[in-house]
């Protein structure tokens, strides 16, 4: 608690007990009561009091303070000093507890953003470490981190290997290996090694910096919900106070017409407690609290969200269209499949050992695949003879035997006849001692998670799934097929897949609302047409995070699924929330006007009300186990 | 010209009301109040000098709540 908030505690606590202590007193005389009471009074609320006084001055009739002010008076003045005394007592409660809550909930968001790197370890001439600012630091500089520090600036490592604690930024918590030549982005913690990192970005265009800045101004858009409230609240408490003006007075004159007792007394009092249910807090602090704690929530789940208005937009989602590479593949060529010929004498990794041996002078990217997949270091100096025969493959000798590699036109040179595969993705034959061996399928590897992201899509009622591609109609569907995808369009040009959504986007109705899904590399287009746009895997891509709405910071599809059920339990919340305190506040409007509900009830309108709702409004900031 | 303040508001009403007051000002294009990060972003008319625009903004936005601070 700040001081503040300290300040006003301990007058919450000394007015409580003078309140009951003077009604334990049970005293007789009214003058005495009156003045006894007054001191709670102003202990409680000398500062509503004053800033009333204020109010009135400046002509802002209808703020809080002044309503309070008029209500608590207006109870003294009846006679009904407890109550008045009361209600000024849980108004503070009601302010403490918003200030406390709202104080924490900041405090819990940005520790979950915690991000921010203080310092960056560079070295003097000496070799002696220095700590500076990483403002400072110039692009190209070289940094040292050490293990259990975090990386401060984006770079590429000099020097060193560790594993990297990416969950900060990721939500992924198994650690990641890295070493010299590789990228590394700011915002992640080294775990075992000291490394040295040659940066190439300045720090505040560092990542770090990027998803700070985007999470800081995500709740400067504001959702519809947030513009509804406080269009509401404008015209809420003034009418609230002119129903209360017509009530203290058109019943009594109607009565005094009639004939009979006015009561002017019952009539003002039920006014009065008119004014303390108009006061528009408990609407106003809950809806914008709910989104910042979902944003934050979300964040913490790796899925930045750009704008409340978004995360708004996202719950509405019905249609999802795909980029295929990169989003729901994974975008590097791999060995698929290893086939050995029927009968042949040697094993599938024998002979990917053969392959990768006889490719080993090339830097094609299909040598690279066969290399990546043998995994084993290549002792070259087994290899001679390496003849590569451009579209056809290689040929060589690889410790004495003779290996041919590459398509079926280099089969047909060695007058081999080979099976006809029909296979998704590119197939390369093999034969070893003038004999065809088997062939090996290289494509790009569907994602792992890919087809139970799409699965739980399904599940959390998206309507139609869409996959649009630059690929082959034959690899396109396949993958399309594999994955469950509704809709498949395939040889794309880039503008196509604009004109796509477009088409896509006509066809629906504008309640329900599409997303596109891409790795951030050249669709960009696409993702700003699209209603919402998610980027994934765009940690370090500029363009794809400044166009999209909403980034996933790794690249597992899954994580689509997810920001949905984020986005659709914070928007439950903000409905619970609109509907609860609209809904109590309008029945105790109704029960004040005929003198069932007193100030009792008024203030657990305003106060009880709050307090649920910023509760509940809390519960956004959790979204394990979605 | 877009520029972004600090501020210090106690109420998500206030803020609000801030936000109109500041949006009512002469010079002000949009003003935007993000009560949970404590920002007030001002985006202000072409040719206006923010730091004038600002001390009247403040003015303002005491008007309406008189407890608030805007860090210029």
């Amino acid at each position: 608690m700040t001081k503040k908030q300290k300040k006003v505690l301990i007058r919450i606590i000394v007015s409580a007990v003078l309140i009951l202590i003077i009604r334990r007193l049970n005293i007789a005389d009214p003058v005495l009561e009156f003045v006894l009471f007054m001191i709670p009074y102003l202990v409680i609320g000398y500062d509503i009091l004053k800033r009333a006084f204020k109010g009135i001055i400046k002509k802002q009739v209808f703020d809080e303070n002044f309503l309070m002010a008029v209500a608590t008076v207006g109870a003294i003045c009846l006679g009904d000093y407890s109550e008045g005394v009361a209600v000024m007592l849980f108004y503070q409660i009601g302010e403490l507890f918003q200030s406390v809550a709202i104080g924490k909930s900041r405090k819990s968001i940005s520790e979950l953003m915690d991000i921010r790197p203080d310092y960056a370890n560079i070295e003097d001439e000496d070799g002696n470490l220095i700590k500076v600012d990483p403002d400072e630091v110039e692009t190209g500089s070289v940094i040292l981190v050490s293990p259990g520090e975090k990386i401060p600036i984006d770079g590429i490592i000099t020097e060193g290997e560790t594993t990297l604690d990416t969950s900060a930024l990721t939500g992924e918590s198994i650690p990641r290996k890295a070493e010299a030549g590789d990228e590394v982005i700011s915002g992640c913690i080294s775990l075992s090694g000291l490394i040295r990192i040659r940066t190439t970005r300045e720090f505040s265009e560092s990542t770090v910096s990027k998803i700070l800045e985007l999470v800081e101004n995500a709740s400067s858009r504001k959702s519809r919900s947030e513009n509804f409230i406080s269009k509401f609240a404008r015209v809420y408490t003034p009418a609230v106070c002119y129903g209360a003006l017509t009530l203290a007075v058109i019943p009594p004159v109607i009565l005094l017409i009639a004939g009979r007792q006015p009561l002017w007394g019952s009539w003002v009092m039920r006014a009065l407690t008119f004014l303390v249910i108009s006061c528009p807090c408990a609407l106003v602090i809950s809806i914008p609290l709910t989104f910042f704690a979902g944003i934050g929530g979300a964040g913490k789940a790796g899925v930045l969200v750009k704008g409340s208005n978004y995360l708004e937009a996202l719950s509405k989602a019905k249609y999802v269209v795909f980029d295929k590479t990169g989003t729901m593949t994974e975008g590097v060529f791999r060995v698929n499949d290893v086939v050995t010929a029927d009968g042949a004498p040697f094993s599938g990794e024998e002979m990917l050992k053969a392959a990768a041996y006889a490719e080993c002078y090339s830097s094609h990217p299909i040598s690279k695949s066969l290399k990546d997949a043998y995994g084993k270091e290549i002792a070259a100096e087994r290899v001679s003879d390496v003849e590569e025969i451009s579209g056809h493959g290689v040929t060589a000798l690889v410790s004495g035997r003779k290996v041919a590699v590459g398509n079926d036109k280099l089969m047909e040179k060695l007058s081999l006849t080979v099976p006809k595969e029909e296979v998704i993705g590119t197939t390369v034959y093999v034969a070893i001692d003038g004999k065809y061996a088997g062939f090996i399928v290289i494509s790009d590897r569907i994602k792992k998670s890919a087809k139970k992201a799409i699965a739980d899509l399904k599940k959390i009622g998206i309507k139609k799934t869409v996959m649009l591609t630059g690929d082959i109609k034959q690899v396109a569907d396949s993958t399309a097929m594999e994955l469950g995808i509704d809709e498949v369009y395939s040889e794309l040009l880039p503008s196509d897949k604009v004109s796509k959504v477009e088409e896509l986007l006509s066809s629906i109705n504008g309640k329900e609302k599409l997303v596109f899904v891409g790795d951030g590399i050249n669709d960009a287009p696409v993702l700003t047409r699209a209603d919402i746009g998610i980027a994934m895997g765009a940690l370090g891509s500029d363009a794809a995070i400044e166009a999209a709405d909403v980034v996933l910071m790794d690249d597992d599809p899954e994580k689509i699924a997810k920001a949905i059920r984020i986005s659709k339990k914070c928007m439950r919340i903000v409905y619970e929330n609109i509907y609860f305190a609209i809904g109590v506040k309008a029945i105790c409007l109704v029960l004040g006007a005929f003198g069932a509900a007193g100030m009792w009830a008024a203030i657990f309108a305003d106060v009880g009300v709050m307090v649920i709702a910023v509760l509940n409004a809390i519960r956004a900031l959790s979204v394990k186990n979605m | 010209m877009k520029k972004t303040y600090k501020i210090e508001v106690d109420c998500a009403n206030c803020a609000n009301k801030m936000e109109e007051a500041a949006k009512n000002t002469e010079g002000v294009k949009d003003a935007v109040v993000n009560f949970m990060a404590l920002k007030m972003t001002v985006e202000f008319v072409e040719g206006a000098d923010p730091k004038e625009v600002m001390k009247k903004v403040l003015d303002n936005c005491r008007i309406v709540e008189d407890e608030c601070e805007i860090y210029l």
